[in-house]
């Protein structure tokens, strides 16, 4: 069995039991087609490692953060090259990939941790969401800014924010598009452990050897119990988004985002 | 409440630390991307630290358009 891999955008390991998933991608680990494939590779591996595995850390070695998100300006110029039946055409296979592979990751018997920092927005928030625990160093900042393009967040988001949290946080967060920091995401509950500055991974490491005493299958029969997956509605995130990806809005936002010159191009 | 002259003295003491250049190398009315040489992520960074240490949350639609120190204590002197 392979217990290690590194390919353009990340890299894995698994050693004595916890399954260490590391995202390489400067400048921010923006999700696109490559990291995408990765992930899907690592998903893969998944079936195997989790055999001889009781926990997952999802971590970054870029210092920007965990993940900007989506990688945007894949998505602008892809989009530029097809027309629009191919273009909706195109996002809606992105997503239902993309979706495919944080469902695995969500409902693994593993135990899931996201170790993040730094910026944890969009795509990136979607991926420590789908994760059992976030445990997050201090200078973490969460955020859905879809919105300042016309858009939702598309890996499912919305669902799992409100499966884990008050629905006053989750429009708080989506209808302001504002960041959160992670003192008041520990302090709202989607954080599980605040730590210090660059201590997020040495915590879930930590985390991990805990849950390694546990008998998997009862942490696996508990982990059912507790965190359903909402997939009627992450399906219908998907329909809502690609309707949305149509309107004229979506292809303007993207071009000012993309082509912007604003010192503050992700705060909407 | 703190002053404002004092809320821009504990800004630009925090941005020169987080951002590894010394305290005299910034003034008030420079604009801090510039000076500072950072992109809009760190920018983010220095946003958290002022949360931090102001014990504030400064939403960062009120950070558009600010690239200066002054109106950026300005900001955070009406959070507090």
């Amino acid at each position: 069995m392979t217990t290690s891999a590194k390919t353009e955008t990340l890299s894995w390991s698994c050693e004595q039991g916890i399954i260490e998933l590391e995202l390489h991608r400067a400048p921010a680990n923006e999700i696109g087609s490559q990291t995408l494939e990765d992930l899907e590779g690592f998903v893969k591996a998944l079936d195997e490692l989790k055999i001889e595995a009781a926990a997952l850390i999802i971590h970054s070695s870029i210092a920007a953060g965990f993940c900007a998100g989506a990688d945007l300006r894949e998505l602008y110029h892809t989009g530029k090259t097809m027309g629009e039946h191919d273009r909706i055409t195109g996002v809606r296979e992105f997503l239902n990939r993309i979706h495919a592979v944080l469902n695995v990751i969500d409902e693994t018997p593993l135990t899931t941790i996201a170790a993040v920092h730094g910026t944890t927005f969009g795509g990136g928030f979607e991926l420590a969401l789908a994760c059992d625990l976030i445990i997050a160093d201090k200078m973490t900042r969460f955020c859905f800014p879809e919105l300042r393009l016309g858009l939702i967040p598309g890996f499912g988001g919305i669902p799992r924010l409100k499966r884990d949290l008050g629905n006053a946080v989750v429009r708080d967060l989506l209808l302001t598009g504002r960041s959160m920091n992670a003192t008041k995401a520990a302090q709202v509950g989607l954080v599980s452990q605040l730590v210090g500055e660059g201590k997020a991974l040495v915590a879930a490491r930590s985390t991990a050897r805990q849950i390694l005493k546990f008998d998997r299958g009862t942490s696996a029969a508990a982990k059912r119990f507790v965190k359903p997956i909402p997939h009627a509605e992450l399906r219908e995130e998907i329909d809502i988004f690609c309707d949305l990806f149509s309107r004229p809005a979506v292809d303007a936002g993207l071009r000012k985002f993309v082509e912007s010159e604003d010192p503050y191009p992700y705060l909407p | 409440m703190a002053d404002t002259q004092q809320i821009i003295d504990e800004i630009q003491k925090l941005a020169a630390e987080h951002f590894k250049v010394a305290p005299d190398h910034v003034a008030p009315d420079d604009d801090f991307f510039q000076k500072l040489g950072i992109d809009s992520l760190q920018a983010l960074e220095l946003l958290t630290r002022l949360e931090n240490h102001f014990n504030i949350e400064l939403p960062d639609y009120e950070m558009q358009g600010v690239v200066d120190f002054r109106t950026l204590a300005d900001r955070i002197s009406q959070r507090m």
